[in-house]
């Protein structure tokens, strides 16, 4: 059977990824523009005798979540920058109890309430490092509605796969807009749930004993198995500790789970690997790029990372090797450029950027190009 | 056996607590209620928040989830959504509940969802080092109010009856019989139930207000709470360094929160 093709809103195309990758919880407090998520899975959940609340504030929607998810239930939120910024704590205890969850930020301009109507990519730093202390996390990027649906389910599937946090950072304008979106109605989406303690009597079981691939097997809260958690550091019964061997050991597992695999989570897409003037651009704003190469820019490339974070190098760096001119496009003053920076130290990265909620026309980037120069 | 110890865990031992403290009491007193009311370590999920009393949960053979300051009450609201055949059961203090978890406790008690909540009222921060609460009583000292404190207090109960809860008790540490009264009938009971129980903390409290005996701390419980009829009686000055104890409201009329999701369920599949 072919694919079925619909016309969906972003807010749609995410609810109806949340659906199929078999979302059993969600929680949110109203916040543009990501409230129309929120709304749609309030009607949608109560049909599908799943659970939506509202709750009193943002620190309470992701604490609800983390919850849910701990007691076994898919568990998601949707929130634009100020919420994000409140979510935070809640996104660290995620990371250190290793909770499954995911996080939909559809990012406004900033800072503070700054424009809450238009569009910006202020959020991508806050977004890996918003949360105090060392923790790992995924962050998604999509830059159609296309992408919006399919990394909803994959957003799902990896929180599942290795117990974390995923964020998917998006935009005003993704989320709202509507575009053309090929959903597959056969049940051909591969769909990841967390792996379970199997116990035979008799067995003993530790929250934090049993390991796959440095993914701890955790069983559900409610399932009576005596699980225990806490976001301080824990031992593999789940007790605190405050042991350096402990702490050390738990930081570096919790890292390396995401880690080892970056290669295989950092998606990225490139048009004209050769081209002489390379662009990095994320989201929204590498849809301008793409623009450009529609009509006729041979020496045009754009790299495009699907996933913002972790960042694999190796693919950069090899995408840039014949790059004259290298230039990160995005919606801020400049965050990921400084990440590409780093990873190209002996390649000039300029910054091509706009803020103010509006993106870069077309015409404006062809005449921005010219005025960079090495 | 000493009841209730079936629910605990002895590798865990020695607590956080202090000599003296009075609260281990209390989770003895939540113990020894729920093996008498025959429930099975399946039965019953512990959520806590940040503070001496909040590692209760840890404590216990029970699934557990320590979570963080002041959020215990959104994550329990969500498990007894996920898992509403679980007793959730929330172990918090006076400055994890009232402070800066107070948004989320009149919350859940506008919701009226179906946990108890226990908040160990110590009158002050004891894991931080002794700094005042919104339950600790004017003029009384702590380290972040060496003078004494000028802010007025909460009246948990009434903060909660306000907000909608359905049952809502007080009593102390010294009154294991009452702990467990009230403990049984907000662990069987349907919707919002919180129990305060005013607890000693020799340590820091006691130190910081020149009574640092816990047995004497323990007994004082004597002539700060009393009963509606001995409280009403006193002259308003009196009041003001006394508490009402015993059941403020209990509220069976009331549809829960779960209750009220399953008339939701039922409403959209027939429509």
């Amino acid at each position: 059977m072919s694919k079925q093709t619909e016309i969906l809103q972003g807010a749609e195309a995410c609810v109806r990824g949340a659906l199929k990758a078999g979302i059993g919880f969600f929680a949110g407090y109203p916040i543009t523009p990501s409230t129309e998520i929120a709304e749609l899975f309030s009607t949608v959940l109560a049909r599908e005798e799943e659970i939506f609340i509202q709750m009193e504030d943002e620190i309470a929607s992701i604490t609800a979540i983390i919850g849910a998810s701990l007691a076994g239930k898919k568990s998601m939120t949707a929130t634009s920058g100020p919420g994000f910024s409140l979510m935070q704590e809640g996104l660290g205890y995620a990371a250190m109890v290793e909770v499954p969850l995911v996080i939909v930020n559809v990012q406004r301009g900033g800072p503070s309430t700054g424009l809450p109507t238009k569009v910006a990519q202020g959020d991508v730093m806050q977004s890996r490092w918003g949360s105090h202390g060392d923790h790992p996390m995924i962050v998604l990027s999509p830059s159609s509605v296309q992408e919006l649906y399919e990394m909803t389910i994959q957003a799902f599937n990896l929180s599942e796969k290795y117990r974390t946090p995923v964020v998917i950072l998006t935009t005003e304008t993704i989320v709202h807009m509507r575009e053309k979106v090929e959903i597959d109605p056969q049940d051909n989406i591969r769909i990841i749930n967390r792996l379970l303690p199997d116990l035979k009597p008799g067995d003993s079981y530790l929250s934090y004993g049993k390991f796959v691939d440095d993914v701890p097997v955790i069983g559900n809260i409610g399932d009576g198995l005596g699980t225990s958690v806490t976001g301080l550091i824990h031992m593999e019964n789940g007790f605190q500790s405050a042991d350096y061997e402990v702490a050390d050991r738990l930081i570096r597992r919790i890292h390396r789970k995401i880690e080892k695999h970056t290669s295989e989570l950092f998606e990225v897409e490139i048009i004209n690997p050769n081209a002489e003037i390379m662009f990095i651009s994320y989201g929204v704003a590498s849809r301008t790029v793409k623009s450009l190469l529609y009509t006729d820019h041979p020496g045009i490339g754009l790299i495009r990372p699907k996933t913002l974070f972790p960042i694999d190098p190796i693919k950069i760096q090899d995408a840039t090797k014949n790059a004259k001119k290298i230039i990160v496009s995005e919606l801020n003053l400049g965050q990921y450029v400084y990440e590409m920076q780093r990873i190209l130290p002996n390649k000039k990265v300029h910054l091509m950027e706009k803020i103010g909620g509006e993106l870069i026309p077309p015409k404006e980037m062809l005449r921005r190009i010219e005025d960079i120069h090495d | 056996m000493i009841k209730g110890e079936k629910f605990f865990k002895p590798d865990r031992l020695p607590t956080i607590w202090c000599p003296g403290c009075g609260n281990g009491i209390v989770l003895h007193a939540a113990l020894e209620t729920l093996e008498e009311m025959n429930c099975s370590k399946k039965d019953v999920v512990c959520v806590s928040g940040i503070g001496c009393s909040s590692r209760s949960g840890t404590y216990t053979q029970f699934d557990q989830v320590h979570t963080l300051h002041g959020r215990a009450i959104p994550f329990a609201t969500a498990i007894k959504l996920s898992r509403p055949d679980k007793k959730v059961i929330v172990f918090t203090g006076d400055g994890d509940a009232s402070a800066i978890g107070g948004n989320h406790l009149i919350h859940a008690a506008r919701r009226n969802v179906d946990i108890t909540v226990i908040v160990f009222n110590n009158s002050i921060y004891g894991m931080t080092g002794g700094q005042v609460s919104p339950l600790t009583a004017q003029y009384k000292k702590g380290t972040t109010a060496r003078f004494g404190n000028y802010e007025n207090q909460f009246d948990l109960m009434r903060l909660v009856i306000g907000a909608g809860a359905t049952y809502a008790a007080r009593t102390g540490s010294y009154y294991f019989k009452h702990m467990k009264k009230y403990m049984n009938k907000a662990f069987t009971r349907k919707g919002f139930s919180l129990i305060e129980v005013i607890t000693q903390c020799p340590v820091y409290y006691g130190r910081l207000n020149g009574i640092s005996d816990p047995y004497k701390m323990m007994l004082q419980q004597k002539d700060i709470l009393l009963t509606k009829e001995k409280y009403e009686a006193l002259s308003e000055e009196d009041r003001s360094s006394r508490l009402m104890m015993g059941e403020f409201i209990e509220d069976n009329t009331q549809h829960s929160y779960i209750e009220k999701r399953e008339q939701l369920l039922k409403k959209v599949r027939e429509s």
